[in-house]
């Protein structure tokens, strides 16, 4: 007997097949780096044109869910559009029920809280997205991993999808503590350099300070890949 | 409640209800009992009769100062002209850091406000973190705006601390909150208002403060039927709150502050003592 074709049921051996088959979904995504500095955030993805006719800048894939708030994604793209929607309105909601705004902890632990319910219930998957949500708690930036099987996790520098394994290596070696905003984003645009295919294009970051998110154009990412093909 | 909507026919009724209050609705919390509206507008308590109408029969005060909040209340209740109690907690300990007072019905503020604290716990424990009392007021504020004309009469002051120092709410049956200094509820509290605001100054010393709100609350039991009772003091300040006074008896108040002034009780009397 198959237990891989049902998500409510567990294998002999404890597992549940669905969701590692969405886990590994996610390994086949494109890859993406966060890493936590001392006063901000670095969110780093690879964006994929599918034919040379697509537009590559209109893909977005790092989103915003509040003023100090993002989130970006490894795994299917549609799914990561509807988390990202849920998590905004959770963000608002907060607002309204508790006036102040939410810290990254308790979005993180919703977002993840999401991704469980499909963990748990007959006629629904998994979501096929492993998340990065950067922002702040308590004036400390800090960065959350979440997985399709609902679990969360606080990271200091992670990565997802394709190539996680080399940019974790690379990340472990490099990183280290109370690292400068410039500092952090070149050590981000470094690792993901090293795996991305083709050109800067390729490429899109986000920087989230403690009242914004920076999210850089066309024009600064090219600069920003320039200089840090020249540093070795 | 149960949901007879035909379009949920076929799918799993605990998701799609889930599903839907959680994620869809930008509403306000939603509270636990079915919500009565009358259908001839407001709903009315006590009749609606003026004189038996004590439903916000109480004094109850709270100002914000240098060394905190000091909040100060009455302990009577009263249904109609009949005296219920004379010792009524009418500040209730929210949790170690949160304070409430109530006026108005006291099964409302009673239940509402412990509503509160276990929702502020359950807070606690999920997150790791405190909600802070601008967070908690406004929670209320907004499970009281769900029951609006339905007939709930709560008029309570939330005080606490919390990382940014020491706030006061004001929250009322209608779904106004108000952050302030200085409030005072109840049918007593223009008589507190009229001490309150004479004497009042930020730079208090916490027992220049303590003298205000007893002041405060003896002025307004003197000349209030509904307010009575003794005098219950809590101060709170940036490591919680503390209970200052148990309960000082209005009636010794009154004797010690006419002493104070030179009064005895008969006009005569007074007057040979002038001459």
């Amino acid at each position: 007997m198959s237990y891989d074709t049902a998500l409510t049921v567990f294998s002999p051996d404890g597992q549940l097949f669905q969701v590692e088959y969405a886990m590994e979904a996610v390994k086949r995504g494109l890859c993406c780096v966060g890493v936590r500095g001392k006063d901000a955030i670095i969110l780093g993805v690879e964006k994929k044109a599918t034919s040379k006719l697509q537009d590559v800048k209109t893909i977005k894939k790092v989103y915003q869910l509040d003023h100090n708030l993002c989130m970006t994604f490894s795994g299917l793209n549609a799914d990561a559009r509807i988390l990202a929607n849920q998590t905004r309105l959770q963000c608002q909601q907060y607002k309204i029920y508790y006036e102040d705004d939410p810290s990254v902890d308790y979005i993180a632990k919703f977002t993840s809280q999401q991704q469980q319910k499909f963990t748990q219930r007959g006629g629904a998957r998994p979501y096929g997205i492993s998340t990065l949500i950067a922002g702040f708690s308590n004036n400390k930036p800090k960065l959350f991993q979440t997985d399709p099987s609902g679990a969360c996790s606080e990271w200091k520098a992670t990565s997802l999808g394709k190539s996680a394994k080399q940019v974790k290596d690379f990340l472990e070696k490099h990183w280290r503590e109370g690292l400068h905003e410039k500092d952090a984003l070149l050590l981000t645009t470094k690792a993901l350099m090293d795996v991305v295919e083709s050109g800067n294009k390729n490429i899109e970051l986000c920087v989230i300070r403690k009242n914004e998110c920076w999210f850089l154009n066309e024009n600064e990412v090219e600069e920003l890949t320039k200089i840090t093909a020249q540093l070795q | 409640m149960i949901d007879f909507d035909p379009s949920t026919f076929g799918l799993a009724h605990t998701y799609q209800k889930e599903d839907k209050d959680e994620i869809n609705t930008l509403s306000m919390p939603s509270a636990p009992q079915v919500i009565y509206r009358s259908l001839n507008g407001p709903t009315q308590t006590n009749g609606g009769n003026k004189l038996n109408n004590f439903k916000h029969g109480t004094t109850t005060l709270g100002f914000v100062f240098k060394e905190g909040i000091l909040l100060a209340v009455d302990s009577r209740a009263s249904m109609g002209s009949f005296l219920s109690s004379e010792q009524v907690r009418k500040v209730i300990e929210i949790n170690e850091y949160l304070l409430g007072t109530m006026a108005g019905g006291a099964a409302d503020c009673q239940y509402w406000l412990a509503y509160l604290a276990n929702h502020c716990r359950t807070y606690e424990l999920k997150n790791g973190s405190k909600l802070s009392v601008a967070a908690a007021s406004k929670f209320l504020q907004g499970i009281l705006i769900g029951y609006k004309n339905s007939g709930l009469s709560m008029g309570c002051m939330i005080a606490g601390t919390d990382l940014s120092g020491q706030h006061l709410y004001y929250i009322d049956n209608d779904g106004m909150r108000l952050k302030g200094d200085i409030f005072s509820v109840g049918s007593g509290s223009t008589y507190a208002y009229g001490v309150l605001d004479n004497y009042y100054r930020y730079d208090l010393s916490l027992d220049e403060a303590v003298e205000l709100g007893v002041r405060a609350i003896y002025h307004a039991t003197h000349r209030d039927t509904a307010s009575g009772g003794v005098v219950r003091v809590y101060h709170i300040h940036q490591n919680g709150w503390t209970k200052v006074h148990d309960g000082i008896d209005v009636v010794d108040l009154h004797y010690k502050f006419a002493q104070q002034k030179g009064l005895v009780g008969d006009g005569d009397e007074a007057k040979q003592r002038l001459f």
